[in-house]
């Protein structure tokens, strides 16, 4: 598989190996690409062809409200997904199914960079698993642009790429896409910190059960559901209403993109494919030619090279298009943000209006005078009012609901802000992450251009080479 | 079904179209050979204006400079298309200039109007008289449907490019360019023309060929000569190879022209999105003006293959039946001596007058056989020289359209590194970068 450029990333924890992420979140993060282990390591904030880890680590330093000052790495970590394996095992209906697992290796960067070669430790995972505590954070953090997983099925593919997913170069590229998951997980100031996120990478028996005893599950279905549901906003956060939209674009903008681009990589590939023809005529001509004959020959070997060449440029590309699709994944994620301080602030709303009506209510139960129609008007009009002390039971259920109403009203309204405000830190975050993430795609994509060129212009002057020889 | 002709060498502004009314003509066996077009205004311009465009094939070049170094002593050019409209048809004429210094030309200079028909009653009328020389072939009679996708103007343009190149190989030939029907060709008026095609076999000489096409089919040649049997082998050979060269490249224009249609619609996209950016909004836009930049690389590319190298493969193509034919005729020639002789030694009677005539076909034969094996190394010369040329030219144009991309992205590279720099100065030491500049990903 052709080298793909990788950020570095560093996680550092607490030493406390038993009481990792909890509390004071985390101190500054380093961000650092974890290779199976080669040799230098030890350095914190190398960059490959990465040149922004450092501005990643000021990033984190200065907009993250929740990072504690200062950079007191107690111990670091390397995490990364070394490998892929087919399992064969029965599912949830008894089944029995082929399934690919993955193996996560972490390892304390302190271990290795005083010398000590520790072996690494290791979990097996498949997709499913990392579904699930992607969820996991979506329904915990929901103010958190959550990273985006690997796509489940391989979309947008071109004609040569297999849309299998059991197909070797898929599951390789998800292998890469998995790693990538976990490093922005741990480089985000508050998915790093979450325990369950610690166990997932060094537990691998009985993970499942303790993330299902923390009852996300529940929340997620209530949520979910209300997510899916259409409802209006009385007075939306403009910010919040103005990203919405920048993440439908965003969706909208890259998925198109993405798949101009597979066409057009189909074509390319047609193009160069093509040429491998010249090759093989050239050479059955050139048998019959005295003084053509070496020329042809020659030339047909670069012609099949050109042909050639084709796979490995458009495997590169091919990390363009990974590049692309994360974030086309991270606009949806970042509108369920949006959409969730909607639906809280919906909620907010719904919760002030109904004690709004409760209030309205007992000023007219207590002052008897109606103010608005209402069949219970209505049919005591008709009918004959109540009695005094039915109005005083009334009365008296409405005040503890308005007492409650007022508690709820209060609690929304201080979720609310809480989340606006988180939400906003993680916004700022994002962005920043985007347009440096972004701009460096763009620039690799030009320096992959650059190397087609390169390459094209050396194999059209060996042909050419050879051509003046005929 | 209104269009105008376009001459390239109008002055004026205007830029006329022809419509693509070559589709309903394609199977139309019993019209004029030549295109037909549907004009509005008949242009008969004066023509006086001397084509400045003149064809540049470097295949034409190439010959016509090698030439020079022996003497050449005719030039005949071929340019400034032009329609006619007559009550009853309309058709294309070309300009046909020559320059000589040859005695056996009145003058030294001579401009004439030509159509294809005129062109197709030359060949045949050189064929008949040297039915053992390589006469270079003619663009083809009827439009192979492939080949117009664009305006009749290209068709136009490639056809007067190939009639170009006819003559002129035909003035570079030896034997050929001293036949009196090619001087005719380059001096006569319209009516003399006329007159002078009225004579002579001319009008059956399409008839000729396929007659005796047949009879060949039908007499075989028992002794034919090692070498001619050879030659025989590589024309077989020659022509499946160039055959499939022809496709090849005609396939790759294609697979190209797709290419480029996909291409073009990645560059509105980035723009679109960079209106909904801020901080990547630039960049973005430096992403689409490289796309289109690289777009028109790319046009230029796929012209060269249009009106270069795939016109020059399709010449050999032709070049490839014109040689089977002429060693069939050369087979013919050689059948009739051997079936002569034959018949010589079964009759009794009129053995005398039969010798003789054994003896003129032997002649000939012979006389055929000189000519074939002196042309036969002229033509392969010569199609060393164009096949080469085209595809280095091709090679050219491929590394010229590969280096300007390249600097269309090394300029983009340059713009946003600068910014990178300046956004982290301070921050770190700038070498990590310079080694990811100059570092493309290797593929393992």
């Amino acid at each position: 598989m052709t080298g793909i450029r990788r950020k570095l990333l560093v996680v550092s924890a607490h030493a406390d190996s038993r009481t990792p992420f909890l509390v004071q979140s985390n101190e500054n993060i380093f961000v650092r690409m974890a290779e199976p282990v080669t040799g230098s390591e030890e350095i914190p904030a190398v960059t490959e062809n990465d040149a922004d880890a450092t501005s990643e680590e000021l990033e984190n330093n200065q907009t993250n409200a929740m990072v504690e000052e200062g950079t007191n790495l107690l111990r670091k970590m390397e995490i990364s997904v070394a490998e892929a394996e087919k399992r064969m095992g029965k599912n949830s209906v008894n089944i029995q199914e082929t399934y690919t697992v993955y193996l996560i290796e972490t390892r304390p960067i302190d271990a290795v960079a005083e010398g000590h070669n520790p072996a690494p430790d290791s979990v097996w995972r498949r997709y499913s698993e990392f579904e699930l505590l992607r969820n996991y954070f979506l329904v915990t953090f929901p103010f958190v642009v959550v990273p985006p997983l690997p796509e489940k099925r391989a979309e947008f593919v071109w004609h040569k790429l297999s849309a299998d997913n059991m197909d070797p170069d898929f599951v390789e590229r998800r292998r890469v896409g998995l790693e990538n998951f976990l490093l922005r997980v741990a480089s985000h100031s508050v998915l790093s910190n979450d325990k369950i996120f610690y166990q997932f990478l060094t537990e691998e028996n009985g993970w499942k059960e303790v993330v299902f005893d923390t009852g996300f599950q529940a929340k997620a279905d209530s949520r979910l559901k209300a997510l899916n549901a259409t409802f209006r906003v009385k007075s939306p956060d403009k910010r919040f209403v103005e990203l919405k939209h920048y993440s439908d674009e965003l969706q909208s903008i890259t998925s198109q993109l993405l798949r101009v681009r597979a066409r057009v990589a189909d074509r390319l590939y047609g193009v160069y494919k093509v040429h491998g023809n010249y090759g093989r005529v050239f050479s059955e001509w050139s048998a019959i030619e005295r003084e053509m004959g070496d020329g042809l020959q020659s030339a047909g070997h670069h012609m099949d090279a050109y042909a050639s060449s084709i796979d490995d440029i458009l495997e590169e590309e091919e990390h363009y298009a990974d590049q692309m699709k994360e974030y086309l994944f991270y606009a949806e994620a970042l509108r369920a943000v949006c959409r969730k301080h909607e639906l809280m602030q919906y909620e907010l709303e719904t919760a002030a209006l109904d004690l709004a009506s409760k209030k309205q209510q007992r000023e007219e139960l207590a002052t008897g005078t109606v103010r608005t129609f209402s069949f219970k008007g209505m049919t005591n009009k008709l009918f004959g009012q109540e009695t005094q002390e039915q109005r005083e039971a009334k009365l008296q259920v409405l005040e503890e609901q308005i007492i409650e109403g007022e508690e709820l009203v209060k609690e929304k309204t201080i979720e609310c802000d809480e989340f606006v405000k988180n939400a906003w830190v993680d916004m700022v975050r994002f962005k920043e992450q985007k347009d440096r993430d972004l701009k460096e795609a763009l620039i690799s994509y030009a320096i992959m251009q650059i190397s087609v060129c390169k390459k094209g212009i050396q194999m059209w002057a060996n042909a050419k080479e050879c051509f003046s020889k005929m | 079904m209104s269009g105008i002709i376009v001459d390239p060498t109008a002055e004026s502004a205007s830029t006329q179209e022809i419509t693509t009314d070559v589709s309903e003509r394609m199977l139309d066996l019993d019209e004029d050979d030549d295109l037909e077009v549907f004009s509005k205004d008949a242009t008969l311009a004066d023509g006086s204006l001397f084509n400045a465009s003149m064809p540049t094939s470097p295949a034409s070049m190439i010959n016509q400079f090698e030439e020079d170094a022996d003497e050449k002593d005719i030039f005949v050019t071929v340019d400034n298309p032009e329609s006619h409209v007559t009550a009853i048809e309309t058709f294309i004429t070309y300009r046909v200039l020559t320059k000589t210094t040859r005695s056996e030309f009145d003058s030294c200079e001579y401009e004439v109007r030509r159509r294809y028909q005129d062109f197709h009653w030359l060949k045949g009328r050189l064929e008949e008289a040297h039915p053992t020389l390589i006469v270079h072939p003619l663009p083809e009679k009827f439009v192979m449907k492939g080949m117009v996708e664009r305006f009749n103007e290209d068709f136009i343009e490639t056809r007067r490019k190939a009639l170009h190149r006819f003559l002129n190989r035909i003035a570079d030939h030896p034997i050929l360019s001293c036949s009196e029907d090619f001087k005719i060709f380059l001096t006569a008026e319209a009516s003399e023309l006329t007159t002078h095609k009225k004579q002579g076999p001319g009008f059956l000489s399409r008839m000729g060929d396929t007659v005796r096409a047949v009879a060949a089919t039908v007499r075989g040649v028992k002794n034919r000569p090692e070498e001619f049997t050879a030659i025989q082998e590589y024309v077989d050979t020659f022509s499946q190879k160039i055959n499939s060269l022809d496709k090849v490249a005609l396939r790759i224009l294609k697979e190209q022209k797709e290419y480029l249609e996909d291409l073009k619609e990645c560059e509105p996209m980035y723009t679109l999105w960079s209106g909904s950016e801020d901080e990547l909004a630039e960049p973005l836009r430096g992403m689409a003006g490289c796309i289109d930049r690289c777009c028109r690389e790319t046009g230029e590319q796929v012209n060269q293959l249009s009106e270069n190298l795939v016109p020059a493969l399709h010449e050999y193509v032709l070049c490839a039946e014109t040689l089977k034919a002429v060693l069939r005729r050369r087979d013919n020639i050689q059948a009739d001596v051997e079936a002569k002789s034959e018949t010589l030694a079964n009759k009794m009677t009129e053995r005398e007058s039969l010798k003789e005539e054994i003896d003129k076909l032997e002649d000939k034969m012979e006389f055929a056989n000189n000519a074939l094996k002196g042309d036969w190394e002229r033509w392969q010369k010569n199609m060393r020289e164009d096949i080469k040329a085209a595809f280095m030219c091709t090679a050219e144009k491929n590394i010229d359209y590969y280096e300007k991309c390249l600097a269309v992205w090394e300029s983009f590279l340059l713009s946003q590194r600068s910014d990178l720099t300046v956004e982290s100065s301070g921050e770190q030491d700038p070498a990590p970068q310079e080694i990811a500049k100059d570092e493309a990903p290797q593929a393992t």
